[in-house]
């Protein structure tokens, strides 16, 4: 096995055995990114010089005795995260040459731990998107199959972890945005309950949805990941006070006596056959290690998209209010008057997905529609979280599909943006609850393109999703396999 | 139904996007498919159904009002596309 294939504990245990340096680490990896990074376009920025300083010094506080799980890991942000000295672009032209003035509470807190970022990776334009395709710096590409969607918004960190570009990511899941491609490229990601992971420094997109998370190889990773990425946060006020855990404690715990539900609902018309298959078989092998399968309903499930394209865009007007062409975005040249520079840079700086949801959410919230939309959407969020609390009596954990097909080609929704959010049929309802999810690889087509299967749990059982990941995962080989790539390719 | 390029306008000056005219018809029919996927939300019986803003119930928190940030005006200024004398510029508002 080589280098870039190690998970976080064995990466640990080399650099703690002195095999190898975090500059030796992040110096194979700089070159694994620059050899495969042009056919990817994963990264949007690569931060070399600041990356080998900060492996440097993770070395120094290694050989002065410190020892840390992350320390000298490298890692990168998706580009939401606001990097201090390091451009924060969001996937937009809009923030093309924006340098946040702080960090993310996120980047500073993995930064602490020693962690070596090496760069800022692509995503769909402020998280709008289920492919990857909106950002202004261009498509990211599935390692698997390069004509293919990785998924969105968090596809460069899905695409970098599953090519071994880097072992371990950061996303955000607004309606499926860690999980969704998650499953596309084979790898594994937690949306977290909200309020575990702070929004500080976040570029907010739908502040009631929105939470970041980690994408790695394996669940355990994962855990690593979230064991510093959770925690209170003063300056995020619906950052939770219980936010904090130790996500290892119980990854081992057998799955006996397990209650799993498996909702009627998410195995309906429109799932693709393939996928349906390797859930099931990926459900049996959770049987198999004891836990008790059950059918359940969640019979709101099917209005999740509709509530959602009502309530994300309302939030995203709002909040993507702030830009405004004066104060630290694009600004139209030659503006007739104040009203002009607004209108004109938001309409350069914003792309045709970003502008059509911010129409949107204009539109809903506007004077004589908030009834009928905006507070009908609140209400049927209430049944959604209803639904869930109902089933949470009788089930421990519920699993289903992640995606209802397979990565599609690049180009083929990007007609119709309702064919696109149908992508996240199966993920948005999670979001609109506020409980956490994630996605494991349990299987692949016949054309071998990755296939993802779905664990919710209730509010804050964020560690037994975890734990029932890594049992499946100790049980299973789908987490292991790796895309082959050549440099070059594509 | 719904979207007529005078909505599509009129929208557009709130959300302050300057639209061009050859871009309105598109727009105007994506919109409408996107309405219709929503529309289905008045069919649903919510009589009676509390409105969910926010996942958590939680109260919002009260921190002490102590001094913080220092200022910034340099880092927060660095981005400003235009900038004179540490003040940000705009057009002329007032003749």
């Amino acid at each position: 096995m080589e280098l870039h294939e190690f998970s976080l504990r064995e990466l640990r245990q080399g650099l703690q055995e002195r095999d190898f340096s975090s500059v030796e680490l992040t110096t194979t990896l700089l070159k694994r990114i620059s050899a495969l990074n042009p056919a990817l376009n994963a990264f949007v920025t690569v931060t070399e010089s600041k990356a080998l300083a900060a492996a440097a010094a993770a070395d120094a506080r290694r050989a002065a005795g410190e020892d840390g799980p992350l320390l000298g890991i490298p890692m990168a942000h998706k580009d939401i995260f606001c990097t201090a000295g390091v451009r924060t672009t969001c996937g937009s032209k809009m923030l093309e040459h924006f340098v946040a003035p702080y960090n993310a509470t996120v980047v500073e807190r993995l930064a602490a731990e020693g962690m070596v970022m090496l760069g800022k990776l692509n995503m769909d334009e402020f998280a709008m998107g289920s492919s990857n395709e909106t950002s202004y710096f261009g498509p990211v590409r599935n390692p698997w199959h390069t004509d293919m969607v990785p998924g969105g918004s968090s596809g460069g960190s899905a695409a970098a972890v599953a090519a071994g570009l880097i072992p371990v990511a950061t996303g955000t899941d607004t309606g499926g945005s860690i999980r969704q491609p998650a499953a596309l490229c084979g790898i594994t990601g937690i949306k977290p309950t909200y309020g575990r992971v702070s929004r500080y420094g976040m570029i907010a997109f739908a502040s009631s949805l929105d939470q970041g998370g980690p994408m790695a190889r394996n669940a355990e990773d994962c855990a690593l990941m979230l064991n510093v990425m959770a925690a209170h946060d003063p300056r995020d006020s619906t950052s939770h006070p219980a936010a904090a855990s130790d996500f290892l404690r119980g990854l081992d715990r057998p799955l006996q006596g397990l209650r799993v539900g498996v909702p009627e609902e998410f195995f309906g018309a429109g799932l693709d056959p393939e996928v349906a298959a390797a859930v099931q078989a990926g459900i049996a092998e959770l049987a198999r290690q004891g836990a008790a399968v059950q059918s359940i309903r969640l019979p709101n499930n099917p209005h999740a998209v509709s509530t959602y394209y009502v309530l994300a865009p309302a939030e995203a007007s709002s909040n993507l209010a702030r830009f405004d062409g004066v104060r630290y975005t694009h600004r139209a040249a030659n503006p007739a008057d104040l009203t002009d520079l607004y209108q004109q840079s938001r309409y350069e700086g914003f792309g045709a997905e970003v502008r059509r949801r911010i129409l949107v959410g204009t539109y809903v919230l506007s004077a004589g529609y908030y009834d009928a939309y905006y507070r009908k959407a609140q209400q049927v969020r209430s049944l959604i979280r209803e639904d869930f609390r109902r089933a949470f009596a009788e089930v421990d954990v519920i699993v289903g599909p992640t995606t209802p097909t397979p990565a599609f080609p690049l180009g083929a929704k990007n007609a119709d943006p309702v064919a696109m959010y149908l992508a996240d049929i199966y993920t948005i309802a999670v979001n609109l609850a506020g409980i956490p999810a994630l996605s494991v690889p349990c299987g692949f087509t016949a054309a071998g393109l990755p296939v993802g299967m779905q664990l919710m749990g209730d509010y804050f059982a964020d560690d037994l999703l975890l734990n029932v990941a890594h049992r499946y995962q100790q049980e299973t080989q789908w987490h292991r396999a790796r895309p082959s790539l050549q440099a070059g390719e594509a | 139904m719904a979207f007529d390029h005078d909505t599509v306008r009129r929208t557009a000056h709130l959300a302050r996007i300057a639209l061009p005219q050859t871009e309105i018809p598109a727009v105007a029919d994506q919109l409408e498919r996107i309405m219709a996927l929503v529309e289905e939300l008045r069919a649903i019986d919510t009589k009676g159904v509390p409105t969910m803003a926010h996942p958590l119930d939680l109260d919002q928190p009260l921190r002490p009002d102590t001094v913080g940030n220092h200022d910034q005006r340099e880092v927060l200024m660095a981005s400003a596309p235009a900038a004179e004398h540490g003040l940000f510029l705009v057009p002329k508002v007032i003749e």
